[in-house]
């Protein structure tokens, strides 16, 4: 097992207790922040090559120091845990198993943001994960490591917990903070940024759980011992969360560069393909990043080795490569039908929009409506063209990225898998009763 | 008249939507909308019209203003459901995972559709998209205190209607 940072700590009986947790070493990172003062820890995060966990990658430091910073205007730092991408799941773990180690990061965080109320933004289905941390902020109220002067430094900061209501798009920045807000999860347009006008219209850094996390272990070892683990500009660990026809499914921390034929077949993590099946297809980073056959998950184009890291999985462009996104590793094998789970993604987007922009709001809703006759038997020829049509008239035309989010699956289906969806219209009979199975390119290469 | 309405809340369930209120600045006490419809759902089961206006009431805000809201989250009932909601996830993962099966059984099981409540009152059925719990597949929560199941088969989930079913 490579570096842990994230989840060393996780499996220690009563870890999510501030007592344990603090004899596991917990907390070192705040008496250490509070001694470095705000720009230093800035710096060390800017050093540190950390890129936003919840799948933008986004690099950390600089989204920090873009943070407005008017005479006499509050502040404030949310934490995104409205963990909802299909495929994703790896932020309720870590809620669930060290809770701490959130507090621990958000209570740094906003010290260096200069923020004096934060706000962990969960998702609304997640009541028990917010039990949980809700009981590990109290016990921090009590042990001073938040409210009036934390330990002795003059810093005030008042954590509070905030559960959504079930809404995919909330995982959007600007739509959470409508939402924490108390309205409806409409994105708002960019210009202006979270950063200059974020939650009541004062400077808002917003970031995922898992990059939040990680600030302790930057402040303790420094930015620049982060910035050696990984590969190339994908620094440190990062949490893929594993799922689909694998033998282990879960949550698995690895270190940025571990080769993704490793990561599926190895007994470590994925162990394989389940029942011994071969595997087809893989979406590596959340429901909204392009899915990828297997000759092209494991090699990119050129031959080389595919890796787990930001580089490696999108060369090639949409052509041939995909996305890291937000570390959702879903794993398909020789028997699942792709425009069955087309159809099912697409249904996922029509039902998460917020129906705010025309181009989504409609183009989801055609885009099901055609993939969910093509699977059941009723589609026609000209009808793959059509979604190929209808998603690069949502792309880049809507408010939010859910818009893209919506077309990429499409149009990398098709792109990839267009024989099969051929095999839907030519053959719609055999279509409802078995699976395509591996194109001949596929059986080929396999 | 809205002080009649607000009477339909318990004194500690009104006092609970008021302590909300200190989590956010004065003035913005509209962000603690989403907490307290979570409460006033897991009091009486669902949102009615007038526990909607209770809560803008309490919160200082107009009614319009809790309906388009309780409307646009899923989590929110705006129609009576049954005393237990059986959410089953039906995105891709748990579908890679016989998500689809185990809804037909649940729905042979207790003899409704999705989104019927069963004649005793007691189950609704209800699918979600994506829970979170992927590697856990299939999942389904149950309402009101969104409890998660996990790596469900049907034997599983027969177990657990019969559990909640004695409990009723």
């Amino acid at each position: 097992m490579s570096i842990q940072i994230l989840l060393e700590h996780a499996k220690v009986p009563g870890i999510q207790t501030l007592e344990v947790y603090r004899k596991q070493g917990g907390y070192a990172s705040l008496d250490k922040a509070l001694k470095m003062g705000p720009a230093d820890i800035v710096e060390e995060v800017k050093k540190s090559g950390l890129r936003g966990r919840g799948g933008a990658g986004f690099p950390t430091g600089m989204k920090w120091s873009f943070l407005a910073k008017p005479e006499g205007v509050p502040r404030y730092l949310v934490c995104n845990a409205d963990e909802s991408e299909p495929g994703t799941f790896k932020d309720r773990h870590l809620m669930t198993t060290i809770p701490h180690l959130l507090i621990e990061g958000m209570i740094v965080s906003s010290f260096a943001l200069g923020a004096h109320d934060s706000y962990i933004y969960v998702r609304g289905e997640m009541m028990p994960q917010i039990r949980i941390l809700q009981n590990a902020i109290e016990e921090c109220y009590a042990a001073g490591l938040l409210g009036k002067n934390i330990l002795n430094s003059g810093y005030d900061l008042n954590l509070h917990v905030h559960p959504g209501g079930g809404a995919y798009i909330c995982g959007e920045e600007t739509a959470l903070l409508e939402s924490l807000e108390g309205k409806r999860g409409n994105p708002r347009i960019k210009p202006p940024f979270p950063a200059v006008s974020g939650l009541y219209n004062c400077p808002t850094v917003v970031n995922n759980v898992e990059s939040i996390a990680v600030t302790p272990w930057i402040i303790n070892n420094g930015g620049e011992a982060y910035s050696k683990i990984g590969i190339g500009k994908s620094t440190g660990t990062k949490l893929i969360s594993a799922s689909g026809h694998i033998n282990n499914p879960g949550i698995y921390e690895i270190e940025m560069g571990l080769p993704v034929e490793e990561f599926i077949y190895s007994d470590q993590y994925c162990g394989g393909i389940k029942n011994g099946k071969r595997l087809k297809a893989v979406v590596a980073g959340g429901s909204s990043v392009p899915i990828l056959p297997a000759h092209l998950i494991l090699k990119t184009v050129n031959g080389e080795p595919r890796l787990m890291s930001y580089e490696s999985l999108s060369d090639g462009g949409f052509a041939t490569g995909t996305m890291l996104g937000s570390g959702g590793f879903i794993v398909y094998d020789e028997d699942s039908c792709i425009v069955r789970n087309t159809w099912n993604f697409t249904r996922f987007y029509h039902h998460e929009s917020c129906g705010q922009c025309s181009p989504c709001r409609e183009g989801t809703g055609w885009m099901e409506k055609v993939l969910h006759r093509l699977e059941y038997g009723h589609g026609k020829m000209n009808d793959i063209d059509l979604l190929v049509d209808v998603s690069k008239k949502i792309e880049g035309n809507t408010i939010c990225p859910l818009g893209d989010a919506a077309a990429w699956p499409v149009a990398s289906a098709i792109r990839h898998f267009r024989d099969e969806f051929e095999w839907h219209v030519k053959e719609p009979k055999q279509a409802l009763i078995r699976n395509y199975g591996l194109s001949q390119d596929q059986l080929v290469t396999a | 008249m809205e002080n009649t309405l607000s009477t339909s809340f318990s004194e500690s369930l009104t006092q609970k939507i008021e302590a909300l209120k200190d989590h956010y600045p004065h003035g913005r006490e509209k962000s603690a909308l989403l907490p307290a419809l979570h409460l006033v759902q897991a009091e009486f089961g669902w949102l009615s019209t007038p526990s909607m206006d209770s809560v803008a009431h309490i919160l200082g805000i107009k009614p319009i203003e809790v309906y388009e809201v309780a409307t646009f989250y899923t989590m929110f009932h705006v129609k009576p459901v049954g005393k237990y909601v059986l959410e089953v996830c039906h995105t891709s993962p748990c579908c890679l995972n016989g998500a689809e099966d185990l809804l037909k059984h649940i729905q042979n099981k207790l003899s409704i559709q999705i989104g019927e409540t069963t004649a005793d009152g007691l189950f609704t059925l209800k699918t979600v998209e994506c829970l979170a719990a992927c590697g856990m597949a299939p999942v389904l929560q149950i309402g009101p205190d969104y409890t998660y199941h996990e790596h469900l088969t049907p034997e599983k989930v027969d177990a657990l209607i019969a559990d909640l079913s004695q409990k009723k």
